[in-house]
Formats: structure tokens, C-alpha cells, sequence
């Protein structure tokens, strides 16, 4: 009889203590079970059959899976019979089968789950019909983030459990039956059109091609072949302890100087880093929020760095986007400053100066094609690449990375401080902001710059700051339904805080759905362990010391954080995006090609502001004469109160009283279908 | 115009239905189930407006609650005809011939595998497995009634006498 907390796997006695499941226990043991539809950190599936375990407990012999069977004292476990090699090879190629099998040309070919389980199991055929063209179904490419391939889908389900366990969201989800089942958004609709919030985690977990970031690198070598364009690029902090990775490195390894190089070689004219505007953000959104403080304005601020967590606020909690930061993200900052500094300073033409960025993130791609930061119709961001694309393009040139000599980036936007670097990891907006803070308030040198409490991958970290005579209680969370819970505390006053840092993935931009393909917790310290290295090795460490975005101020920005012209370059608005959640009545529709589209939100008696609203707008639509070139939607609300709310193109009207409102709306209307 | 703000009010208040059959329900997430079943007993099927309406009260994703619209045969998502015909195809039903009363039906009423219901919204024909009642096979329901041992003509007589009920109603409204 085995000792109460131990059980056998091939004939090896293993100790156990608190883990969930024989799968744990089985890969502690050194055995590594295949899996789809496992992630430690979701919740428990049990649907792609691959951990098939033998179980040997009371005198029975089953087969098990391993991730949904609780380890017990006494087990006996098989791993590897002949049975259990039969099963798993069948449900390889059952999923196989499956499964459009386009290997060569697939972007995640070199990460692939499923063709390495199959070469591992030997499956050497696949004896069941395949997919068949005529049953394939066209591919969503209406997000500028992600790209879904439903051909590809084997439906384990590890995004749909990503999206609503992690994020919150739940964009996608199982629909129909059998073998019609398909995962999907509701309607079967272009994903573009939906809550998804474009953090791309779906695509992280995928062990298949199904869901991949789009793919923006052939743009970029458009642009670099282009004799007329002069192409630059910023570097987010994130990216550089992640990108080896791709080329054998272990993650954590800053790889930033041999990338400087590589992209050189590919023909970007200046490399820059976009640590240098997360300095500048410092300098913003710290002046944000003293001033906050001191004025008594809206609090706790929110940072507002990540373009998931912008869109999440603006689809779920409208009524709080006054506490959200107006800083743009470091990378719109960035683009912002580049199409207005570097044309001058380089000697070339706005249009010709083309702006890329590097990210970990799909979501930046989101936010890059956004109307406010176009100019003239022109993004202020041209492309936005991935980490793992700038892999395979640093791949196809036949170089390594590893041997490439080290380079510097290019001044002065490549000139950053520790603070700006470590905010690609989940607390790091937070303690360069801390670090700016504290000397405002203290009014002296801040010797000890580490604030360790908002490190690491705890759920929620919060810490108490004594600053300047006042108790600073701030809050960290990275995972939007982390967020959402820290959000529901705070509205019903169970927290208080003066200042929440929200990264929509786990871990922050260090596990963005960009970066090399999966991330687990262990890989997620020691990328975020990377990046404190790289805030040690920098030789300042606090935004405020950055002398070049001083200078940048003095030059280009009104001199001061928070100037006029700061405000223009560096803030931005947000919208209530919570219209698409109601349910849709349409009251007038126009007959003209384009048509501005008009949505009021009412409640389902009918007795409220927004229904006397839709009378005063249909009469104004009539009396302009506008009828054919307006759509107007009555969009009922079930979320209570409603509250005032006008959407007119991309303006929104909303709170306040009605009659002021309707002046506000019928402007918008005159305007937005002059400008059709 | 005026007229359609009439139609918007009176699609809103087919919210104020909806609203009310989740308020009794206690906006429960759990009985989402029960709360779809009750809401297309009253309008026939579950438009797109209603799912994401649905789905915002009971604060699910809208996904989720179309996962559950689609898994389950008994909801449909498109519009239903006032008359409902369910033609059984349980193995005894359809080895004594249901696909001829199916043939029979599809042709005069223009329906065709993926269109079951026909444009006036009068006729919405359906086949479904067993309905336990082999013994009367083949088996035809029409409006929850059951007529055993069916033929071709016996139902093309039953929905005759449908258009015919239907087109004096009609006729007399006209009057």
C-alpha cells in the first residue's frame, strides 16, 4: 500500500501534494501527456482526448483523461499501452480530418500543436475523409486585429474558455450541434462588428491556425522596397524580451540591440523605442493624475495604455470613461510625435514618412486604424507588425539573430529610461508613474526607485504609498475579467483606490497576443524578469530623468506636460460603444448609398427621454429634408438606467437634459451628412 | 413616416413582452433556457434583436445565448407561419412513406429543404423524429393536432380547408 499522498505512473512512485488533476502530477513526474484543450489556467474541458491515462484504483482499470480525473492516494498509472497509443493516434487523426491542412503556408506553422502531436504519436496517415473544398467556409478578415479561419478550427474550445474566463468578454462561443457545431460570435457575424475588444488572447491558445493575428508584414516590405518612402519604426518595450524566443533564446533574453541590427538590415532608416514615449506617457498621465488629486477630479484614474482595455471600458462601462486617462498609448504617442517631429527633422515629406510599429499586441493594430489618429485620412501609425511577424521576417532574410553584433537605437526617440521599459509587464505603468509621483509630491530625489508590490503575477496587486503627507492607495489587475471585477468592487464602494493600472493579458504586454506562442506563467516571469533586468542595466531609471523628452517638450510640446500642444498630440477622447449590446428597432431608413446612421437609446415601455427624442429627430431629419441619406435606429436598452444616449456616425450625445441635447444632435446630423 | 414610428413603437413594445417574461424569471441566467422557450411561445421565433436583448438582461454574451438558440432543434431563429406542420420521420413513419406527404408539400407550397416556411407566413412545414405514436404511423401534427395513418391527400385536404378558413377570414376582414 502506497503512502496516503503518493500514486505510481509507470511504475514510479510519485509524490503529490495540492495538485488539481493527473495531468499535473503526470507532467511534474517528467511525462509530458499531449494536449489541445489544456491550459492550467482555464478551466477544465476534457474534450480533445489526448491525456487518455490507464487508471488502476480499487481493483478497476479504466481509461481516464488525466486533465479531468483528481489524483488519489493508491493510483496506478499507465501512460504509454497499446491501447492508449491506438486511442490518441485515432483522435489525431479524427481531428485531422477535420482540419484544412495547409501546413507550409500556414502563419503558425512553426508553432503548431497539432502537427507536432501528430508527428509525435506517428500518425503517419489519415485514414478518414478530409474536408472537402465544398464544405469550407470563407474566412472572417473584417477585424484588423485577427483573422479567423473556420476551416481550421478543431473546437477545443481553448479560445471560447480565454474569451469568457479570462477577458470577460465572451465574443465567441459554441453554436449549432454535432457536427454542424462551429465556434463562432453571435449570428455567425464578422467579428469586427462584436465586443471583441482585439487582445487576441483566443489566438494565443489556439493549437491550430484557426485564429491567427492578422498579418500586416507584407505591407511593411511594400514600404521598405518603396525607393520614395522613408520607413521608420518603434520598438515596444515587451517585444525585446520575448523576440528570441523565436531563435532559440530563453525567454527573458533582452534581444534589443541584435533586433536594432536586424532591422537595419531590412532597410528601416531610423529604429526607435517606444520605451521613449511610455516616458512621455509618464510625464502626462502622472501630471494627470496629481492634478486629479489636487483639483478633486474624477478618481481613481484608470491608465489607459491599453487599447483592449480602452475598447472594453468604452463597450461595458460608458458611464466611467471620465476616470479613464485622456493619455493616448505609448504607441500613439509615438506616431503622433513622429509624423510632426521627423519630416522636419529628417528632411522628408509627411506622406513619405512611414511610421511602423513593433508590437506584442494585436490589439495595437485595433487601435492604430482608428479615425482620431488619422490625419488628413492618413494613420499617424501606417503599419502595426507583430512580434512574431518581425520573427519571420527577420527569418526569411537568412540572418540569426544571435549572431548578429549588437546596435544602438536611434536618437533621440530612442533614448529611454528603466520606467519606460518596464512597462511591458503587468505593474510597470504603474511604478514608473509611482517613481515620477513620488518625487513631485516628496519634493526630493527618490533614492529607491523599486515599488515591488505592484510586480508579479498576482491576481490583483494593491499597495498604499505614503506620498507628500498623503496615503496614494493604488491597484493593479491584468486580465479584463480581473478588471471587471476590481470595477463592479469600486462601484459598489467595496474598493477605493486613486489610481488602477489595466492590462487586458495576463502578465501585461510581455504575453500580448503578438509575442512567440505559448506563454505559460513560468515563461511570464521570466519575460517580466527581463524586463526589470533591462530597468536595472538602463542607466536612469525614473520618465522624469528622461532629458530627451524634456527636450522634446521644450522643442515641440509647449514645453510642460499637459501644455496646449501636449493635449493635441498626446490625449485623446473616448466613446460610449455600449449601443452595440442593445437591441436594434429601425425606425427610418434611407435609400441614398451612403447614409449616416443614427441611434437613439430608448426603454422598452417607451416612456423616456430617448423616445421623445426619436420624434424630435425624425421631424428634424424631415424638415432638413434629409430623409433618404439617414438611418435612424430606436435601440432598446435592457441595461437600466438608459440613460441619454444619441449615437450620430461616430459622435456620441449622451447624459444631460434632452433639450439641450437635441440642439447637440441636430447639428451632428446637418454636419455628419454634409460630410458623407 | 409618422407610420413608422408607430411600427418602432410597437416593435418596442414587443421588448416590454420580453421584458416582462425575464422579469418573472427573475432575469436568472440559469432559466435561460426557459425563458427562450416562453418567448418564442409568444412570437414564434427568436429574432437576432431578441437574443441580444435577452442577453444584455441577463448579462451573458449575446454568443452564448446564440450557442444555446442553435444547439437545441425546438428554437428557431427565423419566422414561423401561423400554421405548423410536423411531418414525423421516425423509422416507422418514414418506412411507411412520410417523404411522399413531404413531396406533396414542399411542391404546393413552394418549400424547399432550407426554406420550411412560405412567404405569406401561413405554413411553416417541419420534419422531426419520432413522436412516439409508431402505431398511427405515418404520422403528420398539424397545429398540435394528430392525424394518424396519413396519407398525401388526406393532408393536402386538412391544409385546403386551412387556406380556405383563412382567405373568408381574410375576405371578410376586407368587408
Amino acid at each position: 500500500m502506497a503512502d496516503s499522498r503518493k500514486l505510481t505512473v509507470n511504475g514510479r512512485e510519485i509524490e503529490f501534494t495540492d495538485e488539481r488533476n493527473l495531468l499535473e502530477v503526470i507532467r511534474q513526474a517528467g511525462i509530458d501527456l499531449p494536449t489541445f484543450c489544456y491550459h492550467s489556467e482555464l478551466s477544465i474541458y476534457g474534450a480533445c482526448r489526448l491525456c487518455l491515462v490507464e487508471v488502476t484504483q480499487n481493483g478497476r482499470t479504466m481509461v481516464m483523461a488525466a486533465c479531468s480525473t483528481a489524483p488519489a492516494p493508491g493510483m496506478v498509472i499507465q501512460t504509454e499501452t497499446k491501447e492508449l497509443r491506438e486511442m490518441r493516434k485515432i483522435s489525431v487523426e479524427l481531428l485531422l480530418a477535420n482540419h484544412n491542412t495547409e501546413c507550409p503556408t500556414c502563419v503558425r506553422s512553426s508553432s503548431r500543436a497539432l502537427q507536432n502531436i501528430a508527428r509525435r504519436l506517428g500518425v503517419a496517415e489519415v485514414r478518414y475523409k478530409k474536408l472537402q473544398p465544398e464544405e469550407m467556409e470563407p474566412l472572417d478578415l473584417s477585424s484588423p486585429s485577427l483573422q479567423r479561419d473556420p476551416n481550421k478550427c478543431i473546437k477545443c474550445g481553448d479560445c471560447v474558455r480565454v474569451c469568457s474566463e479570462i477577458q470577460g468578454v465572451g465574443a465567441i462561443y459554441f453554436t449549432n450541434r454535432g457536427s454542424n457545431a462551429k465556434i463562432t460570435t453571435a449570428f455567425d457575424a464578422p467579428i469586427a462588428g462584436t465586443e471583441c475588444v482585439n487582445c487576441g488572447q483566443c489566438a494565443a491558445v489556439c493549437p491550430t491556425g484557426a485564429l491567427t493575428a492578422k498579418q500586416d508584414s507584407p505591407r511593411v516590405w511594400e514600404a521598405l522596397y518603396d525607393k520614395s518612402k522613408t520607413v521608420v519604426v518603434q520598438v515596444a518595450p515587451a517585444v525585446r524580451v520575448a523576440l528570441g524566443e523565436h531563435f532559440g533564446a530563453q525567454p527573458g533574453e533582452n534581444v534589443a540591440g541584435k533586433l536594432v541590427t536586424a532591422l537595419k538590415l531590412m532597410g528601416f532608416k531610423y529604429v526607435y523605442d517606444t520605451s521613449f514615449t511610455a516616458d512621455m506617457t509618464i510625464f502626462e498621465e502622472a501630471t494627470e493624475f496629481l492634478g486629479r488629486v489636487s483639483n478633486g477630479g474624477t478618481l481613481p484614474l484608470f491608465t489607459s495604455c491599453c487599447p483592449a482595455w480602452v475598447r472594453y471600458m468604452e463597450l461595458y462601462y460608458p458611464d466611467m470613461l471620465a476616470n479613464l486617462s485622456s493619455c493616448r498609448s505609448p504607441q500613439a504617442m509615438f506616431g503622433a510625435v513622429a509624423k510632426k517631429v521627423l519630416p522636419e527633422q529628417l528632411g522628408v515629406k509627411r506622406e513619405d514618412l512611414v511610421v511602423v510599429s513593433i508590437m506584442p499586441c494585436t490589439a495595437k493594430k485595433y487601435e492604430a486604424q482608428l479615425d482620431k489618429f488619422k490625419v488628413d485620412g492618413q494613420p499617424e501609425v501606417d503599419i502595426v507588425i507583430t512580434t512574431d511577424e518581425v520573427g519571420r521576417m527577420i527569418n526569411s532574410l537568412g540572418i540569426h539573430l544571435s549572431e548578429l553584433a549588437p546596435s544602438a537605437f536611434d536618437m533621440p526617440m530612442g533614448f529611454a529610461t528603466g520606467a519606460g521599459v518596464i512597462f511591458g509587464a503587468s505593474g510597470g505603468v504603474m511604478e514608473a508613474a509611482l517613481r515620477y509621483a513620488a518625487e513631485k509630491l516628496e519634493n526630493k530625489t527618490l533614492e529607491n526607485v523599486d515599488f515591488v508590490a505592484v510586480r508579479g503575477m498576482s491576481a490583483r496587486k494593491e499597495a498604499t504609498v505614503h506620498l507628500g503627507g498623503m496615503d496614494i492607495k493604488v491597484a493593479v489587475v491584468h486580465g479584463l475579467a480581473q478588471a471587471k471585477e476590481l470595477l463592479e468592487d469600486i462601484r459598489a464602494g467595496r474598493a477605493n483606490y486613486h489610481f488602477v493600472e489595466v492590462m487586458a493579458c495576463p502578465g501585461g504586454c510581455i504575453s500580448g497576443a503578438g509575442q512567440p506562442i505559448g506563454a505559460t506563467n513560468a515563461i511570464r516571469k521570466k519575460r517580466q524578469q527581463g524586463l526589470y533586468t533591462a530597468d536595472k542595466a538602463h542607466q536612469v531609471q525614473k520618465s522624469q530623468d528622461n532629458y530627451l523628452v524634456t527636450r522634446c517638450y521644450e522643442e515641440h510640446l509647449g514645453g510642460h506636460p499637459g501644455s496646449h500642444e501636449a493635449h493635441e498630440l498626446l490625449h485623446t477622447h473616448y466613446q460610449n460603444r455600449g449601443q452595440i449590446f442593445e437591441a436594434k428597432v429601425p425606425v427610418m431608413r434611407g435609400t441614398a448609398d451612403k447614409r449616416l446612421p443614427v441611434t437613439v437609446t430608448v426603454c422598452d415601455d417607451g416612456d423616456c427621454a430617448g423616445a421623445k427624442l426619436v420624434d424630435q429627430i425624425a421631424a428634424h431629419i424631415k424638415a432638413m429634408n434629409l430623409a433618404d441619406r439617414v438611418d435612424l435606429d430606436a435601440a432598446v436598452a435592457s441595461r437600466k438606467p438608459a440613460g441619454l444616449c444619441v449615437s450620430v456616425g461616430d459622435h456620441v450625445v449622451e447624459g444631460g437634459e434632452p433639450a439641450a441635447a437635441i440642439e447637440e444632435i441636430k447639428k451632428a446630423i446637418d454636419s455628419g451628412v454634409a460630410s458623407l | 413616416m409618422e407610420e413608422s414610428i408607430d411600427k418602432s413603437q410597437a416593435l418596442a413594445a414587443q421588448f416590454a413582452a420580453v421584458e416582462a417574461i425575464l422579469a418573472k424569471n427573475n432575469h436568472d441566467p440559469s432559466r435561460m433556457i426557459p425563458i427562450l422557450q416562453e418567448i418564442q411561445d409568444v412570437q414564434k421565433y427568436l429574432s437576432k434583436d431578441v437574443i441580444n436583448y435577452v442577453a444584455s438582461a441577463l448579462k451573458v454574451p449575446a454568443s452564448r445565448v446564440y450557442g444555446v438558440a442553435t444547439f437545441y432543434a425546438h428554437f428557431s431563429l427565423s419566422p414561423k407561419g401561423r400554421h405548423i406542420l410536423r411531418i414525423c420521420d421516425g423509422t416507422a413513419c418514414h418506412v411507411k412513406k412520410s417523404h411522399a406527404t413531404l413531396e406533396m408539400l414542399s411542391k404546393k407550397l413552394g418549400l424547399t429543404d432550407d426554406k420550411r416556411t412560405t412567404d405569406d407566413l401561413m405554413f411553416t412545414v417541419e420534419l422531426v423524429s419520432c413522436l412516439g405514436t409508431c402505431g398511427l404511423a405515418p404520422v403528420v401534427v398539424i397545429d398540435d393536432e394528430v392525424h394518424g395513418q396519413s396519407t398525401p391527400a388526406t393532408v393536402e385536404a386538412i391544409i385546403d380547408d386551412i387556406i380556405a378558413k383563412e382567405n373568408a377570414a381574410k375576405a371578410e376582414q376586407g368587408k
